[in-house]
């Protein structure tokens, strides 16, 4: 019995992500237009432009491969499986201990790679400008993210997400610098991660800034949906990564009763709208940097991960 | 007794084999029995070491050859028998692929010979058990590859690179022999067995283990010594760079470990951190030469070099835990390192047969000559994409799970008391993300540029799948990298005798853990799970098919590439390597390889073309390398003058020797 | 509630060293002066903290003196010396600004290593203090080497003087007379330099400290 709740409790966790997704991206879209004293789309919109898209023809490079082909759904599961490993609602789910934070990013870097191919396969300059950057992006953001990792595990004393999120609620946490400046440098890597402002525009239409747009020139159709929702998802697992590690009062834990359930949606659902609200805020306070200043803004953020590391290792041994 | 025998039987079956081929060479078959032969004892081999797995304790041989005080020791335990599993899977592997590639060699007499005789030269290498037989057979392999680096002499590169490797192999060997020597004490005490009795001055420690980081080091690729491995292993036959790069470079870091952990009692916690320094700079600056390089194989050639580097971080980390008794923690460090050794000989041999087997089909190894080679070689693609996966540490695969291994082994350095330590082991852990970072970048354009993408030459236009043979090895490594990272427990428990025999310590048994998880250290702390993330994955993709082919649109069509409305029919458009490497070039290349570029741009109304020119430097040989030439070249070109003297001179030269001796006898006495 | 006070005080000391990396990752002027500008409103909230801790009121006054003319009166000042002289408004750096900040992070490492091992009988929040000192000196020492532009270097000397100011209260032993001196010679350096800026950028028309290297006397 108690495996059956566990197991629907963890289906009910990718249901989730997947629902809800495009409700954040549209959500931030309409925040920014608000802001910006336009009515802008519905928060629905994201929807139908998926419903739209997977009713489209698929319009294929005549010289594309069967790797073009199989990359948005490769893309589509991985980053799936990765943000419903995430804990959301509730901590401890049935298969959160099969991958833990280098998992994940590890995952998310497979999407990267097959992502990467897959603009270099039509064998046009524009997909090669958006492979490229892209993975010069991911050379800096990815050692970033594991001295990220670094501190967050010694001081909870695991890398399991699970495990990290219970000792952020317990009160042995203290209020440490260390944290602070793998929050910052959290908040710098996930922006670089998802392309939003100041490294890419998401809805840029000249191609010399574009990064992601670039590599997903050539898709079309159903692909292209599952390529967008995938994006989406990956927004909200950098959302939910920030809301667990950082904010995590309200996480139900694995076993509790359908109300600690109910408590730990909405708080998680109050925590996505609010860093919504807080991302379209920057985006519009914030101008796009040069591709080339990227490398140091990732940069500063791999050297806070590395300074919180040390400050750690030094309040560790007094 | 008996597997030993075995070893030793499989060893002369591939020398026979060897004198065989320089008979024979000149006839049509004489490719597939030698090839052939060099299949079969590598499989025996492999099963040997495999049955001792399963069984316990070491095994030993005397064989009356060599000195005669001393004969020739071999002996089988279970380091012994993982690498000679490595030494053989890789030998059978490049066997099988050889049996199809070895046909269009143009001078089979030139490589027939060599191949089994390196082959047994690294299995005895593996098997020796006294210092003379280690150097003798270390000796012999490097001779044989050397021989094999210099198969295709007509090409100038070749003979070049193969005379840089002729030198640095004997300076290897040089290193070791000192290090030996300094081990056997003055009494000569060569045998293995004799020296790990013997107990060492820390002085004497310091020395052997810089000798054989050295040594081995130089053999294995660590930077500043690498500068032979990017030149001699691409200009020999596919098959032998396969070997070469997945397998010498596994037997040099067998002599480390070999001699640091088992032989010597331990070291200090200083010498960890030199070890730990050593690997973090070879895996980066590896991983950054693969980048700027348009070379296929020496883009894999440098490859290694930061895998090496990879490898050698894990032993600092064991060497460092050990030296402060965490044993737990050591035996951690150990097997990631040791399963990196097995993973990097499966895809590096993997990524040479693909090599190969495109340089086959289209003459090229240059990648910007290739490109669309997807369409024409689909099996080689495959199998190609599934080792750049695996090298680029992608999960489910293996590279990951040893990745991950390693990271969890750094997670422990907080509790490691010195200060020293405790600030390098993370400095350590984000040089080896940023390599890992750039692995996968460096395999994006490698794949990318070579089989994606328009062809950009007739070559890469008109090539052909190659021969099943080919495909049959490729395909076999590609399954044993997707066994291994879906089954890591398995490799772990199968690793746990090894740590066991050197440092007395083992992994908690993986074998237990629900699920077929791997726990590095307690279920509490962190957990990995391959197979259920291989079947998460499965199961969302499937899940997604399913939707879309229910509910979404099936209509599809082809036509020209969208390419914003500007569609370009020169292929010269896409991009180039060199153009795929240039953001990272910017970032990292303008410090480390004073990368400039220069652009000349003829002024308003000329119209010759703009031309566009990146200026590389290798800094370490220009600051290690050229000196040391230089200095070698003027002391002889000032020595020479005394091959040009007189009757008279020379006889005055006896005179004042003499006269100098007897001198030195009369003070003495 | 012990632990929380030391948690703090770590906090604030600790984002001081922070600000100092960011002021070595700015590169216009203006942001520079503003970074400058919250450096020494943390200073004189840590100064205010300690006081807080350590029971001594004249530390109020020291906080007060770092609020009042470094956060707010010098920054101000440098503003309109910049924009009287119409100093170039972009800062030169020797080398690029990812080895500065990793050789920041190796005098991080550097100064916690000699500290820990030469305080070990203080008490921690001491012992921490001092480490997070000696970093912002080597920081505002690594910010006035690495730059060309003469302002920056002012602004990397006064950082440096932070750095001393927090060493200073985290020893508990900084008497008010010694604080009043020590700030008072810091301001006459400081309109000294002023003085001399004015001078150069007649002279000269640039304050770019490598022009000026070419119109040495020896050459």
């Amino acid at each position: 019995m108690a495996l059956v709740a566990g197991f629907l409790a963890q289906a009910m966790q990718m249901a989730l992500v997947l629902i809800a997704a495009p409700l954040l991206t549209g959500f931030v879209r309409k925040v920014k237009a608000r802001l910006q004293r336009r009515r802008g789309p519905s928060v629905l919109q994201p929807y139908r432009d998926l419903y739209r898209l997977m009713r489209k023809e698929v319009v294929l490079a005549e010289n594309a491969s069967w790797l073009f082909r199989v990359t948005p759904y490769l893309i589509f599961a991985v980053t799936w499986v990765a943000a419903s490993l995430v804990p959301t609602f509730a901590s401890g789910l049935m298969f959160s201990w099969a991958a833990d934070l280098i998992a994940i990013i590890a995952l998310l870097g497979s999407a990267r790679f097959f992502l990467a191919l897959a603009g270099l396969d039509v064998g046009t300059s524009f997909g090669g400008i958006g492979s490229s950057r892209e993975v010069m992006i991911a050379s800096l953001a990815e050692p970033a993210m594991l001295l990220i990792v670094f501190p967050l595990a010694l001081v909870a004393g695991s890398t399991q997400l699970s495990n990290v999120a219970e000792f952020m609620v317990s009160p042995d946490v203290g209020l440490r610098v260390s944290l602070g400046l793998a929050l910052i440098a959290l908040i710098m890597v996930a922006i670089a991660e998802n392309g939003r402002i100041p490294i890419d525009n998401p809805s840029t239409h000249l191609e010399l800034t574009m990064i992601h747009e670039a590599m997903v020139l050539e898709y079309s159709g159903r692909h292209l949906a599952m390529i967008e929702l995938a994006a989406s998802m990956k927004l909200l697992l950098y959302l939910s990564l920030l809301a667990c590690l950082f904010l995590p009062w309200g996480l139900a834990t694995q076993g509790m009763g359908v109300a600690a359930y109910a408590v730990g949606l909405t708080s998680y659902l109050g925590k996505l709208a609010a860093g919504g609200v807080l991302l379209a805020v920057f985006e519009l306070v914030v101008a796009k940097m040069r591709v080339f200043r990227v490398p140091e803004f990732l940069g500063a953020a791999l050297m806070l991960g590395l300074l919180g590391t040390l400050l750690l290792f030094l309040s560790r041994s007094l | 007794m008996q597997l030993v025998a075995v070893a030793l039987a499989c060893v002369a079956v591939l020398l026979g084999a060897a004198v065989l081929a320089v008979a024979v060479s000149a006839r049509r078959v004489a490719s597939t029995v030698v090839y052939g032969a060099c299949l079969a004892a590598s499989s025996i081999a492999l099963a040997a070491a495999l049955v001792h797995f399963a069984g316990t304790s070491p095994v030993t041989l005397t064989l009356p050859l060599g000195l005669p005080w001393l004969g020739a020791h071999f002996r089988l335990d279970a380091l012994a028998a993982l690498f000679l599993a490595v030494v053989n899977l890789g030998g059978a592997s490049a066997s099988l692929y050889a049996l199809g590639y070895g046909k269009h060699e143009p001078l089979p007499g030139r490589v027939l010979p060599f191949f089994p005789a390196f082959l047994a030269g690294m299995n005895l290498v593996v098997l020796a058990d006294d210092a003379f037989t280690f150097l003798l057979c270390w000796e012999f392999m490097s001779l044989a590859s050397w021989a094999l680096v210099m198969a295709h002499h007509r090409v100038e590169d070749n003979v070049r690179a193969a005379f840089i490797y002729l030198v640095m192999a004997s300076f290897g060997t040089l290193a070791l022999l000192l290090a030996f020597g300094v081990l056997a004490g003055p009494d000569g005490a060569y045998g293995f067995a004799a020296i790990r009795e013997g107990v060492q001055t820390p002085l004497e420690n310091t020395l052997v283990l810089a000798l054989v980081l050295i040594g081995a080091g130089s053999k294995a690729g660590l930077v500043p010594l690498h500068v032979w491995l990017p030149l001699a292993h691409p200009a020999a036959p596919s098959h032998v760079s396969a070997l070469m790069s997945g397998v010498m470079t596994k037997v040099a870091v067998y002599a480390f470990v070999r001699v640091a952990f088992d032989l010597l009692d331990g070291s200090d916690w200083w010498q960890s951190m030199v070890v730990l320094f050593i690997g973090g700079g070879t895996a980066a600056l590896g991983v950054l030469y693969a980048l700027m390089q348009h070379d296929l194989k020496r883009l894999l050639a440098y490859h290694t070099v930061e895998n090496i580097g990879i490898i050698y971080i894990g032993l600092g980390l064991a060497l460092a835990f050990q030296a402060n008794g965490m044993m737990a923690a050591t035996a951690l460090a150990l097997t990631a390192a040791l399963f990196h050794v097995f993973n990097h000989s499966l895809f590096k041999s993997l990524l040479f047969f693909g090599a190969g087997a495109v340089l086959t089909a289209t003459g090229q190894r240059d990648m910007e000559a290739l490109g669309g080679l997807i369409r024409r070689m689909p099996y080689t693609s495959f199998a190609f994409l599934v080792g750049c996966a695996a090298i680029s540490a992608l999960p489910p695969l293996n590279g990951f799970a040893s990745e991950w291994l390693t990271f969890q082994a750094i997670l422990q350095s907080p509790d490691l008391p010195q200060w020293g330590l405790k600030f390098m082991v993370p400095a350590v852990g984000g040089l080896l993300a940023l390599s890992a970072a750039l692995a996968a970048a460096c395999f994006v354009k490698a794949f990318g540029i070579t089989f994606l993408g328009r062809p950009r030459s007739h070559a890469a236009e008109t090539a052909r799948e190659v021969d099943r043979f080919s495909l049959t090895a490729m395909f076999g490594l590609a399954g044993l990298c997707l066994l291994a990272g879906i089954l890591p427990g398995f490799v772990i428990d199968a690793l746990a005798p090894v740590t066991l025999s050197l440092v007395g310590e083992r992994m908690p048994a993986q074998a237990d853990v629900a699920w077929l998880s791997i726990v590095p250290i307690a279920e509490a702390r962190s957990s990995y799970n391959g197979l259920l993330v291989f079947v998460f994955v499965a199961f969302s993709a499937s899940f997604a098919a399913y939707i879309i082919h229910r509910f979404a649109s099936h209509a599809l069509r082809r036509a020209p590439a969208w390419d914003c409305g500007f569609p370009e029919p020169s292929v010269r458009t896409q991009y180039t390597a060199g153009s795929f490497a240039q953001p990272i070039r910017r970032v990292f290349g303008t410090l480390i390889f004073r990368a400039r570029e220069h652009v000349d741009m003829p002024p308003p109304g000329d119209s010759r073309p703009a031309r566009f020119h990146v200026d590389l430097r290798d800094l370490v040989w220009e600051v290690l390398y050229l000196p040391v030439a230089a200095i070698v070249n003027s002391t002889a070109t000032r020595l020479n003058h005394f091959q040009f003297l007189t009757i008279r001179r020379y006889l005055g030269l006896v005179f004042l020797a003499l006269v100098t001796l007897l001198l030195v006898l009369a003070i003495w006495l | 509630m012990d632990r929380l006070i030391f948690d703090i005080a770590h906090l604030l000391a600790a984002s001081l060293v922070l600000i100092s990396f960011v002021q070595l990752y700015q590169d216009r002027l203006y942001a520079l002066l503003n970074t400058f500008a919250l450096h020494a409103f943390m200073l004189s909230c840590s100064v205010a903290w300690q006081a807080f801790i350590q029971d001594a009121p004249h530390l109020y006054i020291t906080a007060a003196i770092a609020l009042v003319f470094k956060a707010i009166f010098i920054p101000v000042a440098l503003h309109r010396i910049i924009q009287r002289l119409g100093i170039h408004r972009e800062i030169e750096t020797v080398v690029g600004i990812g080895v500065t900040m990793l050789a920041g992070i190796a005098l991080v490492a550097l100064s916690m290593v000699v500290m820990l091992q030469v305080t070990t009988e203080a008490e921690p929040l001491a012992r921490e203090d001092l480490a997070f000192a000696l970093a912002v000196i080597l920081l505002g020492l690594l910010l006035m080497v690495s730059r060309r532009n003469a302002v920056s270097q002012v602004v990397g000397f006064m950082s440096l003087e932070n750095g001393l100011v927090l060493a200073a209260t985290g020893a508990r032993g900084m008497p008010l007379v010694v604080e009043f001196s020590v700030a008072f010679s810091i301001l006459i350096a400081f309109v000294v330099i002023g003085i001399f800026l004015f001078r150069i950028r007649e002279r000269f028309d640039t304050v770019d400290v490598h022009v000026l290297d070419r119109h040495r006397g020896e050459r």
